[in-house]
């Protein structure tokens, strides 16, 4: 009973929030939202026993994505106003779409059921008595090493694109030159002047 | 009342019907698509684990992992691409991103 009250307290939040998340006024918001939308989510995967993938869903979407948003959100200065032109004459055409895939969607969500064959044929069946990171660990770093490598790799590519985008190059700006310092010595560094009295240099 | 599977992908579906229309919403600015993108990812996953533990095989959550990661670099590199534009072009009108005339 009380799972079910917590699946629709997290799952209404979700969705709520997730509809702020397209229409809040202002971007800010929008990323408040959706971390509240993958907060809730990520209480859904509690819910399911999926407790290591909520763990990193707070960590990877709010550490890191949401802050990134947020952070991009906030350096640009963009007119949001501007933007939100129009808006009115997406909804029609959009709301149709959506009604469509949702229809299509439950259509297809309806008449779901477990086969007693497909459960004869899982790769990996959840073990007894393990954790669920502990279980998840097993499986990943032994029968799915190289998915697991592959992510990995993704995440790498993604890094270096990331810099390469970003990076820039500014002329005029004085920077460290750490060559020129290591091959320094006494002799070209330091210069001995004797001063007479009087007179200066 | 159970909570089965079909309550799940219910709420799966809802989210990524969410994300789409996100998408046809905002079609100026391409932070909240990004942000609908983001969303119709979180529904995928919800998907996955959901069918992962009715199912009892861990392999779901295993590609929602994998879900996770490629939608973390995506959100890095779409908004890397953002930034340059910014900076090239002085704004983020989607519109305006018709250069290669493609």
């Amino acid at each position: 009973m009380a799972a079910a009250l917590f699946f629709y307290l997290f799952s209404a939040i979700a969705v709520a929030s997730a509809v702020m998340v397209i229409s809040a006024r202002n971007p800010v918001h929008s990323v408040l939202f959706l971390i509240l939308c993958f907060f809730n989510a990520a209480g859904l995967f509690v819910l399911l026993g999926a407790e290591f993938l909520a763990m990193i869903l707070v960590v990877v979407y709010v550490g890191a994505v949401a802050v990134l948003f947020l952070f991009v959100v906030m350096m640009l200065d963009v007119d949001f106003v501007e933007l939100r032109q129009g808006l009115l004459n997406y909804l029609p055409i959009g709301g149709v779409i959506g009604l469509i895939v949702l229809v299509e969607l439950a259509l297809a969500v309806g008449g779901w059921v477990i086969s007693p064959a497909s459960l004869k044929s899982r790769v990996a069946p959840l073990p007894e008595g393990v954790t669920n990171t502990e279980a998840l660990g097993r499986v990943l770093y032994t029968d799915f090493i190289f998915y697991f490598q592959a992510a990995g790799f993704v995440l790498l590519v993604a890094m270096v694109g990331a810099i390469v985008l970003t990076l820039r190059h500014k002329e005029g700006v004085k920077r460290q030159n750490i060559s020129v310092q290591v091959a320094r010595s006494p002799a070209t560094a330091i210069e001995v002047v004797k001063v007479k009295p009087g007179q200066g240099i | 009342m159970e909570i089965g599977l079909s309550q799940y992908l219910t709420v799966a579906a809802i989210l990524f019907t969410i994300g789409i229309f996100g998408i046809f919403l905002n079609r100026k600015n391409v932070i909240v698509i990004l942000m609908s993108v983001e969303l119709i990812l979180l529904s995928v996953n919800i998907n996955l684990v959901a069918f992962s533990a009715f199912l009892g095989d861990l392999v779901g959550q295993v590609f929602a992992l994998l879900v996770l990661t490629v939608a973390a670099g995506e959100a890095a590199i779409g908004l890397a691409i953002l930034v340059t534009y910014f900076r090239n072009r002085g704004t983020i009108a989607v519109e305006d991103i018709n250069l290669m005339k493609g």
